[in-house]
């Protein structure tokens, strides 16, 4: 399981990567989101990979860390947040600067 | 009362904050009110922090009574607590400049203001790494709203710079976190210096890893060389009071460095001490340089005064990378008067631009001032402080930095700060003589400038010669928090022994 954990959080971060070093705004936006599910699933698993343990330390048997769980779920919140005022702030650039290049320049330069 | 007092720099702007989203338009003057009185209650609370923690007694607050390290924990020392008192300082200064009509350009200036402030006083006061993350987002996210307050084609482009590279920024900060939770297993700053004291080998890579992408967080909150070019722009399209509020931002940045570098990377870290040296201090002096090239092709006011903030980035960088006591000492006093004078300087800016009509803040000929003694006379102060001839503030505080360094130290820190003064004053000089004397003929017909303007920039500017005169108490202030820092463990004994003692 770790690997296929680390395969899927590395093509996630390669993939945000890429797009987020794109110049038009929706790539850049999509490739943010990737980086932030990946952020998200790198987080998780910091606190080390556990099947079918409670996120309880409840004196014996195995046990999932709780508090990379509690992160997550903070980050999530975050992330949901930043995501929805970058695509409004993308489409407030695209109708004032009249282009969707990330630097507001006309010319294509892809 | 007292113990409860260290949570109130983040419960005033929080329910003055939530009071002022009560209507979206309108109530201008309630609004103004009670942001007011909130700022003037902060200004309140962090002086008595301030007489607090100038005994070196180290306080911390743990929400919910969960005690450390396993609680959130607020932690109140000298550092943070002329952080504190230095944030509403400025904020005062902005938001009574706002209350003279910039505040009604758009929607929810106040309650965004008000927010902003909870982000920067948090991340101040927070005593472990994920909740500095929570209050960096809190602070980013009232930022980006207020830099697009008012709207414009300017704003919303370097805009859209600002917020993608922060988010990828905060990313960045979630994979330190991420790999130092895993690597040390606590999340406390005052913990983690412990648990990095006994790291066992085969961890320090990761350790070192989490470090150094943690130091390029930081160091694109402060504006470091390769990751500042969001600043200038962002900093020259921001509405004048937001503008001036920024001018703690990059300090954030630099605050974040030193309690975290000095804490858990300090001298008990054995071979991890001082991860940071080495890259803050050379890309310090190299932002240095970049920032002179910056002032001396700036054709805008605020571009210029942008790339003067991005010049006492890096200064305090320098400082920041010379890792000693003395050095320390003069980053705190060349930070205070580093952010007042800058923000006293947006605000200045603002002024001029409104009454030289259609040219603005550019540096072309225009038509002349109405107050233009007045305002020259402001200019005057804030450029002579700012660059650091004598007398005033900048004087002595760049003359601490220069004593900071050693002798190896000297040889590249001398001449690329002397030479980047150099630079400002020429394009000061240049700006002003510009601005006040090369304007073209005929009668000024501009309005005169509300009072509340002229009180925020003076309010700011003031700490041009008040830091000359209170010199001495300043230093003996910086010069304990300093000692303060370079002792980390007074405050993981602080922190951790009761807790320690019950385990």
């Amino acid at each position: 399981m770790e690997t296929l954990y680390a395969v899927t959080t590395g093509v996630l971060s390669a993939c945000g990567l890429y797009l987020t070093l794109r110049g038009r705004t929706f790539p850049v936006v999509v490739g943010l989101t990737l980086l932030s599910y990946a952020v998200n699933l790198f987080l998780f698993s910091m606190g080390g990979l556990t099947t079918d343990g409670p996120a309880l330390v409840h004196g014996e048997g195995v046990y999932a860390d709780p508090l990379p769980q509690a992160l997550v779920l903070t980050a999530i919140v975050i992330g949901f947040a930043m995501t929805a005022f970058v695509v409004i702030l993308a489409m407030r650039a695209r109708s004032e600067l009249g282009n969707d290049q990330v630097d507001g320049k006309k010319e294509d330069r892809e | 009362m007292m113990q409860h007092l260290v949570v109130f720099p983040i419960v005033v702007p929080l329910v003055a904050g939530i009071l002022l989203l009560y209507r979206r338009e309108g109530l201008i003057r309630f609004k103004r009110a009670v942001s007011v009185v909130a700022t003037l209650m902060l200004l309140a609370v962090s002086m008595a922090l301030v007489g607090r923690a100038s005994s070196g007694e180290i306080l911390y607050y743990a929400l919910g009574d969960w005690q450390p390290p396993f609680g959130i924990v607020l932690v109140l020392d000298r550092l943070s607590a002329l952080m504190l008192l230095l944030t509403s300082v400025l904020a005062l200064g902005a938001v009574v400049f706002a209350c003279a009509g910039d505040d009604e350009k758009g929607s929810n200036f106040h309650g965004l203001f008000q927010w902003q402030l909870l982000g920067i006083n948090g991340a101040f006061l927070t005593g472990d790494l994920f909740n500095l993350f929570v209050f960096f987002e809190v602070l980013l996210l009232a930022s980006y709203a207020l830099l697009l307050h008012g709207g414009g084609k300017a704003r919303i482009q370097s805009g859209v710079y600002y917020v993608v590279m922060n988010l990828a920024g905060s990313s960045l900060f979630l994979i330190a976190a991420g790999i130092l939770y895993g690597a040390l297993g606590t999340l406390n700053l005052a913990d983690m210096a412990i648990r990095v004291a006994e790291l066992p080998a085969d961890r320090q890579g990761l350790v070192t890893a989490g470090g150094l992408i943690l130091l390029v967080v930081f160091g694109l909150k402060s504006a470091i060389l390769p990751l500042y070019f969001w600043l200038p722009r962002a900093y020259a399209a921001a509405p004048a009071p937001v503008a001036a509020l920024f001018a703690i931002m990059t300090k954030v940045g630099i605050y974040a460095i030193l309690r975290v570098y000095l804490l858990i990377f300090g001298d008990a870290a054995g071979p991890l001490a001082a991860l940071e040296q080495a890259w803050v201090w050379w890309l310090g002096l190299a932002t240095l340089v970049a920032s002179a090239v910056g002032i001396l092709s700036s054709r805008d006011l605020r571009l210029l005064i942008a790339y003067l903030v991005l010049l006492s980035v890096g200064t305090l960088l320098v400082c920041a990378g010379m890792r000693s006591e003395v050095s320390a000492s003069a980053l705190l006093y060349y930070l205070i008067h580093t952010t007042l004078i800058t923000g006293g300087l947006f605000l200045l800016a603002e002024m001029i631009g409104v009454q030289r009509g259609k040219a603005g803040t550019r540096l072309v000929k225009a038509r002349p001032l109405v107050q233009g003694k007045a305002l020259s006379l402001l200019f005057f102060i804030g450029a002579i402080a700012v660059v650091g001839v004598p007398p005033l503030s900048g004087a002595i505080g760049k003359a601490l930095v220069l004593a900071a360094a050693d002798d190896a130290q000297r040889l590249w820190l001398w001449p690329t700060l002397l030479f980047a003064s150099l630079a400002s004053l020429v394009a000061l000089s240049r700006a002003g003589s510009t601005l006040f004397w090369r304007s073209a003929h005929g009668s000024p017909s501009g309005s005169r400038l509300p009072a509340l303007q002229w009180f925020g920039v003076i309010w700011l500017l003031s700490a041009a010669p008040l830091l000359v005169v209170f010199a001495h108490p300043v230093s003996v202030y910086t010069q304990a928090t300093a000692e303060q820092l370079a002792n980390p463990e007074r405050l993981t004994e602080a922190l951790l022994s009761p807790s320690r003692g019950h385990l």
